[in-house]
């Protein structure tokens, strides 16, 4: 494992190189240092991404009189709280997704069973088979980027992106899997949609899933699906 | 007790501070494109708790203030009047009710701000009035301002009632707090500006740009001779900022404003330095955008001399104010 390398990005901004490229291991690395770096410098925003950490800061408050810069004094403070071996474990909450596979809530399907060379159903097994982690999220708030989806399923996304993606979507984007919080535009392949609200504002807990968070898929039909979508509350 | 949008302008958007901490949720920060005027409009009506004011986008609204209001507008000199009177930028001015405010265009620059003593009355999400038009959150649904929206005030900023508008005798000096000149911007490194080939690296820093009208919020969308790499780089989706300029497979970089995403997977060349954000911001369309290097040490001097004008600006305007109630 190569050593954790410490980039200014900007004069609040430090990025901590963990690894390289999307891999669960690496991934896990990640999310292990963001924990700690969370725990240890509770005033710096600690945001994770495949092979990344960024940490942002008030340069004001981490600067002192003949002191270090402010850049050197957050990056010398992660990098003694990393060498701690008083590691704080990162998130070990399992979060169950219910998924309606096929048919409407997942109009890509059958393009990913012909693109993999399997049958839709067995896509699907291996889907709701699989053991995700929240490696990351962006693109839009609360949309989790999962690793852990078996190589077979991976699948480039689509040639003509859509302009509108129905929210709830749970799709495959190369070798990625990911749920879309809202209505947005998307190029992902969509296999089937949750009715799991995976993003309220107005909520103690904004976000559904969390990086770090291990996520199951469950698989239910569209009168469940159906069900669960018209709950109050949802 | 509220204003009313007659006319909504071009995009006109809520914006405070801001929404730090929820990156990690995949949350932008948002916030005023231009801080330090924001910060003005609200230090000139007396505000001090970062009240969310109107950024107002090139072509501004109408409003009509149903109660007696303090207003002032800072940022891009824009034409401003209420009924005959043309009102001054930069300055306190207090409007009777009724009044309607008719904001037009600007000279030069790209943003103008709105503030009212007390600021707007709307609620705050995850702890902040600014508009987040991408993720839709924020006041009014996360929305522009629409005709027809009414703003509730806050009504610890009511003023006595008054027949007639009243301009105060002093403002505040735009310079250097709004950039007439169009000067070069001081760009940081980026992690793959050594990248670039070896023709790429020297336009970066050579060739005016010129601002794209397909530039918004996110970010300002830069025109010239194309930028490319010196070999292809494979990269996965990593952190991106407010002032990171990012290279497309277009080769017309885009230099990120204050609606950056928080992840991007664009190589990043280079990295606006803080102190020149609010004038990137005030570019509009057709402008020359050229850049400067500097180091990061020179960077945080700049910003924090900067920084600290700005606070004893805003004290002495907040202490002025004060002592004429």
């Amino acid at each position: 494992m190569a050593p954790i390398r410490c980039e200014p990005l900007a004069e609040d901004a430090l990025l901590l190189h963990v690894g390289e490229g999307i891999a669960p291991g690496t991934s896990d690395r990640v999310l292990a240092a963001t924990a700690v770096l969370m725990r240890a410098l509770p005033d710096v925003e600690c945001v994770p991404a495949y092979a990344s950490v960024l940490l942002r800061f008030d340069a004001g408050s981490w600067r002192t009189p003949g002191g270090p810069a402010p850049h050197q004094a957050v990056g010398e403070a992660a990098m003694a709280a990393l060498a701690s071996p008083d590691a704080a474990s990162p998130s070990a909450r399992e979060v169950t997704v219910p998924v309606c596979y096929g048919g409407d809530a997942g109009p890509d399907l059958a393009e990913v069973a012909r693109l993999t060379g399997l049958g839709a159903e067995e896509v699907v097994a291996r889907h709701a088979a699989g053991h995700y982690r929240v490696a990351m999220l962006g693109f839009a708030p609360g949309f989790p980027y999962l690793l852990g989806l078996d190589p077979v399923l991976a699948v480039p996304r689509r040639a003509d992106p859509r302009t509108r993606v129905p929210a709830g979507s749970v799709a495959i984007g190369g070798a990625q899997t990911g749920i879309y919080p809202d209505a947005l535009p998307g190029g992902w392949q969509l296999i089937g949609r949750t009715p799991l609200r995976l993003f309220d504002p107005a909520a103690d807990e904004p976000a559904a899933l969390r990086p770090g968070d291990r996520v199951r898929f469950a698989s239910i039909d569209a009168a469940r699906f159906d069900a669960l979508w018209a709950e109050p509350g949802r | 007790m509220s204003v009313q949008a007659l006319r909504s302008g071009l995009l006109t958007t809520l914006q405070d501070a801001g929404r730090p901490g929820h990156a990690a949720l995949g949350i932008g920060r948002a916030g005023a494109a231009d801080g330090p005027a924001w910060r003005l409009a609200n230090a000139l009506v007396g505000n001090t708790g970062g009240e969310a004011a109107l950024e107002i986008t090139l072509q501004g609204p109408t409003l009509c203030f149903e109660r007696a209001a303090r207003i002032a507008l800072t940022g891009a000199p824009i034409d401003a009047s209420v009924g005959e009177r043309p009102l001054p930028p930069w300055t306190a001015v207090d409007l009777p009710a009724g009044s309607v405010l008719r904001l037009r265009g600007m000279r030069q620059g790209c943003r103008s701000y709105l503030a009212v003593r007390g600021g707007f009355a709307v609620p705050a999400v995850l702890g902040s009035r600014s508009v987040d038009l991408h993720a839709r959150l924020g006041p009014l649904g996360g929305r522009a301002l629409v005709a027809g929206d009414v703003l509730p005030l806050d009504e610890t900023g009511g003023i006595e009632a008054i027949d007639q508008l009243r301009i105060r005798r002093w403002g505040v000096d735009p310079q250097p707090w709004f950039d007439f000149a169009l000067g070069p911007l001081a760009l940081l490194p980026g992690s793959h500006a050594d990248r670039l080939d070896a023709a790429s690296r020297e336009r970066l820093h050579r060739q005016p740009f010129r601002l794209a009208a397909s530039s918004n919020r996110t970010g300002a969308r830069l025109e010239g001779e194309a930028l490319a790499l010196a070999a292809p780089l494979e990269l996965v989706s990593e952190a991106v900022l407010p002032g990171t300029v990012q290279l497309p497979p277009s080769g017309q970089p885009i230099a990120l404003l204050a609606e950056a995403p928080v992840t991007g997977g664009y190589p990043r060349i280079g990295q606006v330095a803080a102190v020149d954000l609010p004038t990137l911001a005030q570019r509009r369309p057709g402008d020359a955008v050229q850049f400067v290097s500097i180091t990061l040490d020179e960077a945080l001097e700049r910003q924090n001399a900067r920084e600290r004008d700005l606070q004893r600006l805003v004290q002495r305007v907040l202490d002025r104010g004060e002592s004429e109630r």
